[in-house]
């Protein structure tokens, strides 16, 4: 078992915010996909207040060793998410994260205050990614936005608050500092990281990121005393081996589901079989 | 991999699924080399969604591991698939070995429908393809003479080069081609020919089943709907994950908001 923020975890391999789809992968599987759902907790794509359809094709384009996508968030908005997805999403078999964005304080207070009344709703995500409407600053990449942000939602929930981490910025653990100080309990990085390749620019992802990803779980894990949910181009149970060696305590699974939808179980026993080698008895 | 041809400018493989289902007419698999599938620079990474073309019991062809036990007690299905290499996904799938083992996922995404399932008046089916859009109109065909559909094909290739797949997958049925270069059929588009097929007394009574570029599949489209026809479209997209994971084959709906080919299609209705 893992412990995190509170949840009991079966083992240490969570998804990616956004690159799952639980619910049409269990269209496409069937039951089977509950039987050895692949990780022990089940992130949310990110939802918004109102629905978004996401942005005009193309939107992606494959690289080396990765890829760019330029998806735009389209989701059914808070009110679709609650009536259509939170009771299939509170089906399967783990916990539930919502990663849940907004273009400022007020409308991400509402978000939060809404489903904190919803029991299975377990912690939230905050995807800050975003620019705040009032200052046009993108709230992740400022260490002061990102303090004001947990001030004004820590009171508002006694749920686990994840801040999810940019990676494009010159000191993401200054960011992180400042998710501390204002009450979050746990931070999750790397996103995607800028990029252009073809037609589309958008955020890269894939184990061409991961040596980026390896450095700044480090560099966060030395500043802060919150749990880390490491990502970036994780594609087997040697590569999350190397992201909780950096200081992670989850680890998370992204674009790896893309060619394999079965990833998240099979990274999840390889470093299962690591761990075990790893951890020497005491003489 | 159990076989691997030349067909014309195209490359037909198969390969032995040995304890998947029986795909649909229209269905598609993820497909990628297991070995060396990052060969050259990290790429390709992703694996290539392909729609099935055709599909056999094993022991129809395979002479594969002839020590083994025999193809029926293998079981399985043996997929035929259509390619032709374009990049560096293709490129490393038009040079699979026979032998070599394939990472599969499938089959994925919705099928054709039967013609009186679209219109209650059918009487047959137009199967329209432009250059390595074929491949699912090939299995369809065989289905629907199967069911006792009349079908008719037109099919519609750029030059000589970018052609193929007839003779392995067209070989038993009367087709009608076009090319835009004239090396074959009629010197055009084949939306040349199913605008002429149309204009007979029995469009009324067709159901028009495509799959090729997007400017054909648009031409198709807007053809079907000025004579009222129906149609569905096999499209494509880029498409990373196959199972909706990924959100990245969106296709607009036409209302503001886009489908996920990969689970809402890849067939849509026109």
């Amino acid at each position: 078992m893992t412990e995190f923020c509170g949840l009991d975890l079966k083992h240490p391999v969570v998804n990616a915010s956004g690159t799952f789809d639980a619910i049409a992968a269990r269209r496409v599987y069937g039951d089977a996909l509950l039987d050895d759902f692949p990780f022990s907790a089940f992130v949310s794509k990110t939802i918004t207040l109102e629905p978004r359809a996401g942005n005009a094709p193309q939107r992606i384009w494959e690289t080396p060793a990765g890829m760019i996508n330029s998806i735009g968030l389209p989701n059914r908005g808070l009110e679709g998410f609650v009536a259509e997805d939170l009771p299939r999403l509170a089906e399967l078999p783990a916990p539930l994260i919502v990663s849940v964005m907004a273009t400022g304080r007020e409308d991400f207070g509402r978000m939060v205050s809404a489903l904190d009344g919803r029991e299975e709703v377990a912690a939230f995500e905050l995807n800050v990614s975003c620019p705040n409407v009032h200052s046009g600053l993108i709230v992740g990449e400022q260490p002061a936005e990102t303090l004001a942000l947990l001030e004004a939602l820590r009171p508002l929930t006694a749920r686990p608050l994840i801040v999810k981490l940019t990676p494009n910025v010159a000191d993401p653990a200054a960011v992180a500092v400042a998710a501390e100080e204002g009450g979050a309990d746990a931070v999750s990085l790397i996103n995607t990281v800028k990029a252009s390749g073809g037609p589309v620019t958008g955020g890269l992802s894939g184990p061409a990121v991961r040596p980026i990803a390896i450095a700044q779980v480090k560099a966060v894990a030395a500043a802060v005393g919150l749990p880390i949910v490491g990502m970036g181009g994780v594609c087997s149970g040697a590569d999350a081996a190397e992201m909780i060696a950096a200081g992670a305590t989850l680890v998370a699974v992204g674009t790896e589901s893309f060619r394999d939808p079965r990833a998240g179980s099979r990274i999840a026993a390889e470093l299962s079989g690591i761990l075990e080698r790893t951890a020497y008895p005491q003489p | 991999m159990v076989d691997s041809r030349a067909s014309g400018g195209y490359r037909v493989f198969s390969l032995l699924d040995r304890d998947g289902p029986e795909p649909a007419p229209g269905q598609f698999y993820m497909l990628a080399a297991e070995s060396h599938w990052e060969q050259r620079g990290g790429r390709p990474f992703l694996p290539r969604a392909l729609s099935v073309a055709d599909l056999s019991s094993p022991a129809a062809r395979s002479s594969f591991v002839d020590d083994s036990p025999t193809n029926s007690e293998r079981g399985g299905v043996q997929l035929d698939f259509l390619i032709e290499g374009v990049g560096p996904g293709t490129d490393r799938l038009c040079e699979l070995e026979v032998g070599e083992r394939v990472w599969l996922n499938g089959p994925l995404g919705n099928s054709f429908s039967m013609p009186r399932e679209l219109s209650a008046g059918a009487a047959g089916a137009i199967l329209v393809g432009g250059g390595i859009g074929i491949a699912p109109l090939a299995i369809w065909r065989k289905r629907l003479a199967a069911a006792n559909v009349p079908a008719r094909v037109l099919l519609g290739f750029r030059d000589e080069r970018h052609s193929g797949g007839l003779d392995d997958l067209f070989a038993c049925c009367e087709v009608a081609l076009a090319s835009d270069d004239g090396h074959v059929g009629h010197h055009g588009h084949v939306t040349d020919l199913l605008s002429a097929m149309l204009e007979g007394d029995d469009a009324k009574t067709a159901v028009v089943y495509a799959c090729g570029p997007p400017q054909m599949l648009d031409a198709v489209a807007a053809l079907c709907s000025s004579r009222e026809v129906a149609c569905e479209l096999a499209m494509e997209s880029p498409m990373a994950c196959g199972y909706g994971a990924c959100y990245g084959c969106a296709v607009p709906r036409g209302d503001g908001t886009y489908l996920r080919l990969c689970v809402d299609g890849p067939v849509v209705r026109a």
